[in-house]
């Protein structure tokens, strides 16, 4: 057991060091960072905004991360969001109940993954041309279902998805962590992981050796499309409406980050959820620490990207073996975890 | 000064010749930018209302956010012989060629809660809010509010670099200045969206020992006004009570939300800009009076007392 837990840690060592130190460099810019109190019978405090608001680039991230290690990528996830939100507000507000309206917008969501998987897998489109379909047009879907408004609802089922709080945790948190792990031990106690992984580095040779690449190709983009649509069904609950033209506007982008500063390569092959999740986490705490810092807001994302670089210079593989190779002359000679593959 | 009468003359007779011709009825091109957002619908629903009610026969274009659309409507317009086009401009740039035709056919073109970067003799006028002026009122109301109390205020701005973040913000801080007791003590972007909104109040909320160093909110919406007063109540504390809370725009929503005690104040941006043009177009069309080149709309500020659930209920069936 210990084995694997230090190979676990060392996978995510970066991450870990990395959010270690945006959080000291948060507290020492703001004090009050740590606190930690119960309001309302849950926990409430600047890490558990963290959490809560991170929510939906986390889920779009568990998805992005096994699309990406296929060697593929998925720009509609904003747009499936507010395709689901829309799905969402517009079923509540017409009187459907709350279990008929998450399983059709969760079915919305699969049929979004669906179709573009079956353009990636079976057309053989390029995934990036593949998703920039439904990228474009699910926001207009979107708007049509809203008709250009912001559909609000007060269905206090659907907004407890959004505001409520389970065992002194908001709901959203609950839910990412729930379906990080259910999907982290899917593909990790099956064998799932690795045949991704190995459409990933060969898709042909994953094909030749017998795997089923079209299926799990599709099975990946609908995970994403499911994944898409869960964040779609809380960003929606969080205002209590569906905001048809801002709803995950550019969240694509911020999972893709995500997945990038978890370390899992574009080029697919080896991935991990864990360090995903974690990538998500850290975005959403610069974003939260530049909010709570209190510059002015036209330095924000002139912060985050500084940030950003910092975390991909120190994830580079040059620029780990030069510092090995300034620091433990010793260890220079021993390839990385990441060269050996 | 004589070339400009001579011009004026001249566009009247087409006009009148034009009128004659077709219909006693005027006949008015709309290019609309789409429906980018709730406010740009009313501005569409008004628009076809102010005509209707004018027996004004109005000949609508989307763009669907796109000038090259706007520019072929434009054509299509001049080239039906309209009496005259309201023009609601995506960018500001690019429009000399196309206002250029449009005044060679004698079409007085009329800007709508857009200007544009072209010399003002190529079109009639633009009917447009005046920003800054838009912040000051919602300002004037919070320094009449507070009435020389000593308050923190807190900002949520607009899209960074936009025009109506710039000048809301400006016109808000105009009206403050001088009052020593008011003091924007946050301010940051909230994309004028809800969800930003929300999430930038929460840290603002933290940041602010839990909100009890805030004694106003000023949004540069009510979008983002609506996502905060959400974060507001999350937080334990009572919009419209404990933080003051005064924003732009006079969307329904937030009429619900002053309904509920919970926000006190709205700007409106009135999405009637079709009213003013159609008027000054009338007088121009009648005797040929020139309207001022730029006329603007009223900024209404509407508070709890102006009966909110009745606006509302005026205002919902809008399209917003």
């Amino acid at each position: 057991m210990i084995p694997i837990m230090r190979a676990y840690a060392g996978r995510l060592l970066p991450q870990l060091i990395a959010l270690t130190a945006i959080v000291i460099a948060i507290s020492m810019v703001f004090p009050g960072f740590l606190n930690l109190q119960i309001q309302n019978g849950r926990l409430y405090g600047s890490m558990i905004d963290i959490l809560n608001r991170g929510a939906p680039v986390v889920l779009l991230a568990i998805g992005m991360t096994v699309v990406i290690a296929t060697k593929g990528i998925d720009l509609s996830v904003g747009a499936v969001m507010a395709i689901c939100g829309a799905v969402a507000a517009s079923l509540i507000t017409s009187g459907h109940s709350l279990a008929e309206t998450l399983l059709a917008t969760l079915a919305v969501g699969i049929i979004c993954g669906l179709w573009n998987g079956v353009l990636v897998a079976v057309l053989d489109i390029q995934p990036i041309i593949a998703t920039l379909v439904l990228m474009v047009a699910g926001r207009g879907i979107a708007q049509l279902i809203t008709e250009g408004t912001i559909l609000t609802f007060n269905d206090p089922g659907l907004i407890f998805i959004g505001s409520g709080s389970f065992a002194g945790l908001p709901m959203p948190i609950v839910i990412w962590l729930v379906f990080s792990l259910i999907v982290a031990l899917l593909v990790r106690r099956t064998a799932l992981g690795m045949l991704v992984e190995a459409i990933g580095i060969n898709r042909q040779a994953s094909t030749l050796s017998g795997v089923l690449t079209p299926v799990l190709l599709v099975a990946a983009y609908v995970l994403s499309g499911l994944c898409a649509a869960t964040a779609g069904i809380i960003a929606a609950a969080d205002i209590r409406g569906a905001d048809a033209n801002n709803a995950g506007l550019w969240l694509e982008l911020d999972a893709i980050l995500a997945v990038v500063v978890g370390g899992t390569s574009l080029l697919g092959g080896r991935f991990s959820i864990a360090a995903s999740v974690l990538g998500a986490v850290i975005i959403q705490a610069i974003n939260t620490g530049i909010l709570l810092s209190g510059f002015p807001p036209e330095f924000n994302l002139i912060i985050k990207a500084a940030i950003i670089i910092f975390i991909l210079v120190l994830q580079s593989p040059r620029f780990r073996t030069g510092v090995s190779f300034l620091s433990i002359p010793k260890a220079a000679g021993k390839p990385t975890e990441r060269e050996a593959k | 000064m004589k070339i400009v009468k001579a011009l004026a003359s001249a566009t009247i007779l087409a006009a009148c010749t034009f009128g004659s011709a077709s219909a006693a009825e005027l006949v008015v091109g709309f290019s609309q930018i789409g429906s980018e957002s709730g406010w740009r619908a009313a501005e569409t629903t008004l628009t076809k209302q102010q005509a209707e009610e004018r027996g004004i026969d109005l000949k609508f274009a989307d763009a669907q956010q796109k000038q090259e659309n706007q520019i072929k409507a434009i054509r299509s317009f001049i080239a039906q012989g309209v009496n005259a086009i309201l023009l609601a401009p995506v960018v500001a740039t690019g429009w000399d060629e196309v206002l250029e035709e449009a005044k060679d056919a004698e079409i007085p073109v009329i800007l709508l809660d857009r200007t544009v970067d072209a010399s003002d003799n190529l079109y009639l006028t633009a009917v447009t809010s005046d920003l800054v002026h838009e912040g000051s009122v919602a300002g004037k109301w919070l320094v009449d509010t507070v009435a020389g109390k000593p308050c923190n205020v807190v900002e949520l701005q607009g899209t960074t670099g936009s025009s109506p973040a710039i000048d809301r913000k400006k016109g808000f801080e105009q009206a403050l200045s001088g009052n020593d007791n008011l003091k924007i003590v946050r301010s940051q972007t909230g994309d004028f969206t809800r969800t930003k909104g929300k999430e930038v109040m929460e840290s603002f909320l933290k940041a602010e020992d839990g909100g009890k160093n805030i004694c106003a909110l000023y949004a540069h919406n009510d979008d983002m006004a609506v996502g905060a007063i959400q974060a507001i109540k999350e937080a334990g504390l009572k919009p419209g009570k404990d933080i003051l809370v005064v924003s732009i725009d006079a969307v329904p929503d937030i009429f619900q939300a002053m309904a509920a005690g919970e926000a006190n104040a709205t700007v409106e941006l009135t999405p009637n800009m079709a009213g003013p043009a159609f008027d000054a177009l009338a007088a121009f069309l009648k005797d040929g009076k020139e309207p001022p080149k730029w006329i603007q709309t009223e900024s209404k500020l509407y508070t709890q007392a102006d009966d909110p659930m009745k606006v509302y209920e005026e205002k919902k069936g809008l399209g917003y």
